[in-house]
């Protein structure tokens, strides 16, 4: 594959006078899991609102080698980028499944949904058993399943997930992230911003470190993850919790 | 001097209320639909009652009905619009579909009405002709409304709707005139059924409805889009992220509104003189039915209708000066009653 999959080259969004991202670039091949770690509020979610178009930014966003800037959220889906949101953004009151085929939207009328569906109850067969339950009476961890599932439905090339770990029990953090390493093997790029640093590093190819809106260090996963400066700061005991 | 009510009578103000509260139904429904997808609380929904009435009545007198200008002129606005506030809009492509859509379809409705009504080619022609006519307001009336104000509050909304149902009445009185107007009705039989005599036109008012109710209730429920509307009603963002067009789910929302609401027009025009400012009265029946559902039940609103209907037929019986009080009156113990016991619901996180 010639260039980046997903490239990302001196983005900077503003809230009004406050810049909360600054001249951020990275970029993400097939099959990769890039992570963007930091202190809650070092921009991280911005930086993927910006990506997905929810926020407006400057530089430049390309998407297998052309440039999205100009596309609107709903176009960018179309086109192969998904984003799981934060607050996960499910359809509270429909039912699993319908959450699930609203995900493929964006996909041609003709192809058949029966097929991604099933797929997405393979990698999460509790969704299968609760497919018929609202959306919103769910735990938090099937939730997130939920969300991941719903994104997966648009068969997207990019995947950004928002703190998949949020408000999860250890257990279903590591079981989120095991599948989240899985599904590389689909070819999909995921870029995973995640407060717990230790626990994304871990599954992770290469990493960023964002402080108050910019990045501070990037390298191979397990360079950072040895990193003095990242163990001081994200991994150690005076850190966030792994 | 007391009235008495005998059963004959009971049967009588019965099908008279069924028959109104099929219409209130129909409005309610237009309203939780409207209100759901785009939270806007649509004060003018009536409007498009009246309009779908005068329109028909238009026709059979052999005038062009003004309303398929109207459409026209809210078209071009509204594609003005677009092409001022997205640089989008001016690619090529999107110019020449969009202009089609905007102007394109009213002038093809203008067209065939000015075809039509000089013709008295009868209901057949007309209905569908003014049902189009009234439903091409919806979504122009959106994008130049409602479109620009879709992160706004309820109430700023609310506001909204009220300078549009103003605006509305006001353009009434110029097209159609103060005098009121009654068509022919869709039938003419009647039946009886037991000690009842019930009128054709009574059944084509349920019927409609009822066939209305299924119809949205498939389309909910089983259809891809209909369970976009949905989605974009409970989760904008969610919908968003999953590339559900949200500005397009507004327009189909507004559009239906108006479709409804001609259609309830047309429905009541046979049996009540209805003047331009008709309507509000009207649609703010079909709302307190909405208020009882909570403005998000369907099933509830409906249902609503039908004792909306019922109480004021049989309030116009008893104390017919008074039966627009006893109607709205309905809506103050069912405010108190959802004021107490409101559930606040957690939707995320």
């Amino acid at each position: 594959m010639s260039g980046p999959l997903f490239e990302l080259d001196r983005v900077s969004v503003s809230y009004g006078r406050i810049e909360a991202v600054r001249q951020v670039s990275l970029s993400i091949q097939p099959g990769q899991i890039v992570t963007v770690v930091g202190a809650n509020g070092a921009g991280k979610t911005t930086l993927l609102n910006a990506a997905m178009g929810i926020l407006p930014s400057t530089g430049s966003i390309r998407f297998q080698g052309r440039a999205v800037n100009s596309l609107s959220i709903e176009e960018r889906v179309t086109a192969g980028i998904a984003l799981v949101a934060e607050k996960r953004e499910l359809f509270a009151t429909m039912a699993v499944e319908d959450n699930l085929r609203l995900g493929a939207y964006t996909r041609p009328r003709g192809e058949r949904t029966a097929d991604a569906l099933e797929e997405v109850y393979t990698l999460f067969p509790r969704l299968k058993e609760r497919r018929k339950q609202a959306a919103g009476t769910m735990s938090g961890g099937e939730r997130q399943m939920l969300a991941m599932g719903r994104a997966l439905m648009a068969k997207p090339r990019v995947l950004m997930l928002d703190e998949p770990s949020l408000g999860l029990a250890p257990r279903i953090v590591k079981e989120i992230l095991e599948l989240v390493s899985d599904l590389r093997r689909t070819g999909v790029g995921i870029l995973l911003v995640e407060q717990n640093a230790r626990a994304a590093l871990r599954i992770a190819d290469y990493g960023y470190v964002m402080e108050t809106g910019t990045v501070t260090l990037e390298g191979p996963a397990t360079t950072l993850a040895a990193d003095p400066r990242v163990i001081e700061s994200y991994l150690g005991l005076s850190g966030q919790a792994a | 001097m007391e009235a008495v009510l005998d059963s004959t009578i009971v049967l009588f103000l019965a099908q008279d209320g069924v028959t109104n509260g099929a219409v209130y139904a129909l409005l309610a429904l237009s309203l939780v639909l409207v209100f759901t997808i785009t939270r806007v609380i649509f004060i003018p929904q009536g409007e498009f009652v009246a309009y779908g009435a005068l329109t028909l009545a238009a026709f059979e007198r052999g005038v062009i009905p003004p309303t398929a200008l109207l459409a026209v002129g809210l078209g071009v606005a509204a594609l003005l619009d677009d092409l001022i506030r997205d640089p989008a809009a001016r690619r090529p492509a999107r110019l020449v579909r969009g202009a089609a859509v905007s102007i394109g379809a009213p002038l093809a409705v203008l067209a065939a009405a000015a075809v039509a009504a000089p013709r008295h080619w009868g209901p057949a022609v007309e209905v569908p002709l003014t049902l189009a006519a009234v439903a091409l307001l919806g979504p122009s009336l959106y994008r130049l409304v409602y479109r620009p104000l879709a992160e706004a509050s309820v109430l700023v909304l609310l506001i909204a709707s009220v300078g549009v149902h103003l605006a509305l009445v006001g353009l009434g009185l110029l097209f159609f005139g103060a005098e009121g107007f009654r068509t022919a009705p869709l039938s003419t039989a009647t039946y009886d059924i037991g000690p009842a005599m019930v009128t054709g036109q009574s059944l084509w008012v349920l019927g409609v409805t009822a066939a209305l109710i299924v119809a949205l209730w498939a389309f909910f429920g089983h259809t891809l889009t209909g369970k976009a509307l949905q989605a974009t009603a409970v989760n904008r963002l969610g919908a968003r992220l999953v590339g559900i067009p949200t500005a397009s789910a507004g327009q189909i929302a507004f559009t239906m509104a108006a479709f409804i609401g001609a259609l309830s027009g047309v429905l009541i025009a046979p049996v009540t003189t209805v003047f331009y400012d008709t309507g509000f009265l009207t649609g703010l029946k079909g709302f307190v039915a909405a208020i009882i559902g909570g403005l998000v039940s369907f099933p509830l609103g409906a249902a609503a209708a039908v004792l909306v209907g019922l109480v004021e037929a049989f309030a116009s019986f008893w104390a017919s000066s008074f039966k627009e009080v006893i109607v709205f009156t309905i809506i103050i113990p069912v405010l108190l009653w959802r004021s107490i016991r409101t559930v606040h619901v957690e939707d995320e996180e």
